[in-house]
């Protein structure tokens, strides 16, 4: 069988190749080809409208943080990154359909997976099929990458990891619990996946940091449920000392102006893991002052110039906050920049290989640094801790950095535990 | 399930008065809506899915309304005044000229314009969710009453909400105009040979129905979350009080939210994880007893 589309060397191959060592000899500047003008194209996948289409707006300008960057110094070779973003509407088959899509219908060279963790599922089998490289980088659920089963060789995940964070946040409820005698907990996540995940994790690690605490409730609330009246009056009645919320974006903030009225975050101690983030800090009229919460992202932390300074890049870029899926995504795809240049290609087998251990100077890693583990493809030692807000900037004056040491120790158990190892 | 729990709560007096006062506010809140739904129904047998869509453009005209004035009484009346135009244009240029088609195309004109709605909410306000924020009147501690929590805003919801519910009612039983839309309900043919111009009553109901909706919209935006799409889950709420309570009956929407916010208020703690499945288990069992609804008249 002949392939139509075979390159070979035709008449008007061979003077275009005599015209530009003419222009040369004559100029004296090197001749590009058109393949080598070509854009890289990537591909990404992504959730650009209903009630979280501000990952979509985010997750781009992330991105384009360092694409911009890479294109005005030139690209790599003058090839410069075109990045095509579509609309999943977080539907896992409509993921899975772009991602295949951009690879064979537009010749895409790298898949971004900026989406929610069902579709992230999705999209690594296409990676898997297809071998493109492929960079997830807003799905939180711990078995995408920890679940050796899964694994696809050129895919990785440039995102917090559930595990990664259930510990190092029941690390730290742990301590406040024995410090403030909290001994009566309650759970109020979403029901859906992530929020069952997160509250089972924390609870497992809270219960073994510290044995003392009971969970006398759970109430779970649906995902973008107008109004949690029902779930904060049984929380009231229940009495606990503390609670735990994996609730994010618009739930959150409907959940915290509800509970606000009921004067609920006076009578315990909230420990809402979403709540540092732009996307609620400056959405909430009323930020109430004590909310325990995890650093996902402000400009005030890490407490570097680096940070501050690339804070305030994005802000004067895209007018307005950067979120955790915006850093989430600048780092992705650093790594897949640096590893363009170690291999001077966009060849996803090379990528790959060179993405797996690489180490990056980054604002958001701890030390300046993040890594990309090798050994399940993920990204480790991002700068997380928990502190307690207040309604202005910094907004979480006090961090507690997490210990990446312990986590890694109880991420290796429970690896273990669940057949990973 | 945990029905000791449920047990303990009736059997506790602050339990029993901050869940009712929770049952409450979810039922008149969603009152607001179902009646406009019931009513476009039972009068124009339109069956009006964009309502949910008024409800959050209420929402976010007030939020506007609340950004330029500060004041929330004019965010309101913002609220439930431009939906209400914004119903008599939806009935004259749209609806008016689908009556009498088959009912899917009048759905398939209602999930155009929630889905325009939704595109023109992100245009204008930005695809991100907002936050109105609570009025400052209302930032005080909740009352406690028989040991249960009161939150002042709610207290005011439910007074407010009680009013506009009476109101509703006087209109619809006591006066002549409420004659003309439950006769028109009944037998329009009948209406118009009386010499009514069954047009206007048409597009009277919209503008009601759109007014109730706003307020709503209105009244409830310090609590929510602005987003495109939030009147989805309202509008889909509203039918089955619709279903409950009987088509075009102001009465069978008002007890039939009342019954689902208290529904959704005690099954929260006896049934956490069936209380979705609660309010379409009563919706079931009342169309297999009495399929024309609680209110509803048979033979319709």
């Amino acid at each position: 069988m002949t392939n139509r589309n075979r390159p070979g060397v035709g008449r008007r191959t061979v003077l275009k190749g005599a015209g530009a060592a003419a222009a040369t000899a004559v100029a004296g500047f090197p001749f590009v080809s058109r393949a080598e003008n070509k854009p890289i194209k990537i591909g990404m996948v992504t959730v650009q409208s209903g009630r979280v289409a501000m990952i979509g707006s985010s997750s781009s300008q992330g991105a384009l943080m360092q694409i911009e960057k890479f294109n005005a110094a030139g690209g790599l070779g003058g090839r410069k990154i075109e990045l095509i973003a579509r609309d999943s509407k977080g539907k896992p088959d409509e993921a899975a359909r772009l991602a295949r899509e951009f690879v064979n219908s537009e010749g895409c060279d790298i898949i971004f997976d900026a989406d929610t963790s069902a579709a992230g599922f999705a999209i690594q089998e296409v990676a898997r099929e297809l071998g493109v490289l492929t960079m997830h980088m807003t799905p939180e659920t711990s078995s995408l990458t920890a679940d050796p089963k899964l694994k696809a060789p050129t895919a990785f995940r440039a995102a917090r990891q559930g595990i990664h964070d259930c510990i190092a946040c029941a690390d730290y409820a742990a301590k406040v619990s024995k410090a403030k005698k909290l001994k009566r907990w309650m759970g109020c996540s979403p029901d859906y996946a992530y929020g069952r995940d997160l509250n089972k994790l924390f609870f497992e690690y809270l219960k073994k940091f510290n044995p003392e605490v009971e969970v006398v409730g759970e109430s779970w609330p649906k995902l973008f449920q107008p109004d949690y009246t029902e779930h904060l009056t049984k929380i009231l009645q229940a009495k606990p000392h503390a609670l735990f919320s994996a609730l994010w974006g618009g739930d959150l903030t409907a959940f915290i102006d509800q509970g606000s009225i009921y004067n609920l975050f006076a009578q315990m101690e909230v420990f809402a893991v979403n709540t540092a983030d732009y996307a609620i800090v400056t959405a909430v009229k009323n930020l109430p002052k004590g909310i325990h919460s995890s650093t996902r992202y402000l400009a005030s932390y890490p407490k570097t110039e680096a940070n501050a300074k690339w804070a305030a890049a994005y802000l004067a870029r895209f007018k307005e906050h950067p979120l955790n899926w915006s850093w989430e995504n600048d780092a992705g795809t650093q790594f897949v920049i640096e590893a363009m240049k170690k291999t001077n290609g966009v060849d996803s087998k090379k990528l790959a290989e060179a993405i797996a251990g690489m180490t990056i100077e980054s604002p958001f890693g701890v030390n300046g640094k993040l890594t990309m583990r090798a050994e399940d493809h993920t990204l480790i030692n991002y700068d997380n801790g928990w502190g307690q807000t207040i309604s202005k900037e910094p907004f979480l004056p006090d961090v507690q950095p997490a210990d990446w040491n312990m986590i890694f120790e109880h991420e290796k158990e429970w690896k273990k535990k669940n057949n990973y190892l | 399930m945990d029905l000791p729990a449920l047990a303990e709560c009736l059997i506790s007096p602050s339990c029993i008065v901050t869940q009712t006062t929770s049952g409450l506010i979810i039922g008149l809140l969603l009152f607001m809506v179902a009646a406009g739904v019931s009513l476009i129904f039972g009068v124009l047998k339109v069956v009006n899915f964009a309502h949910g869509s008024f409800y959050m453009l209420g929402a976010y005209f007030a939020y506007t309304a609340y950004q330029v004035t500060g004041s929330y009484t004019a965010a309101v009346l913002a609220g439930g005044i431009g939906v209400a135009i914004f119903g008599l244009l939806f009935e004259r240029l749209l609806i008016a000229r689908v009556y009498g088609s088959p009912v899917l195309m009048q759905i398939l004109v209602c999930y155009g314009v929630i889905l325009i709605l939704d595109d023109v909410v992100k245009l204008v306000w930005g695809a991100d969710f907002l936050s109105f924020g609570m009025p400052e009147t209302f930032q005080a501690l909740p009352f406690l009453f028989a040991g249960g929590v009161i939150p002042v805003f709610y207290l005011f919801l439910i007074i407010v909400t009680l009013i506009i519910a009476a109101l509703l009612g006087l209109l619809i039983t006591r006066t002549r105009y409420g004659k003309i839309v439950r006769a028109a309900a009944v037998n329009p043919t009948m209406v118009s040979a009386l010499g009514i111009n069954t047009g206007v009553v048409y597009a009277s109901v919209f503008v009601l129905g759109g007014l109730l909706a706003g307020l709503a919209g209105g009244l409830a935006a310090p609590v929510r979350s602005l987003t495109a799409g939030m009147g989805l889950s309202v509008v889909i709420e509203s039918f089955i009080v619709t279903v409950i309570g009987g088509m075009g009956s102001v009465a069978g929407a008002l007890v039939g939210s009342l019954l689902i916010g208290l529904v959704r208020s005690f099954g929260s703690i006896g049934f956490p994880l069936f209380t979705e499945g609660l309010m379409f288990l009563m919706m079931v069992i009342v169309l297999v007893l009495k399929p024309s609804g609680l209110f509803g008249k048979e033979g319709r």
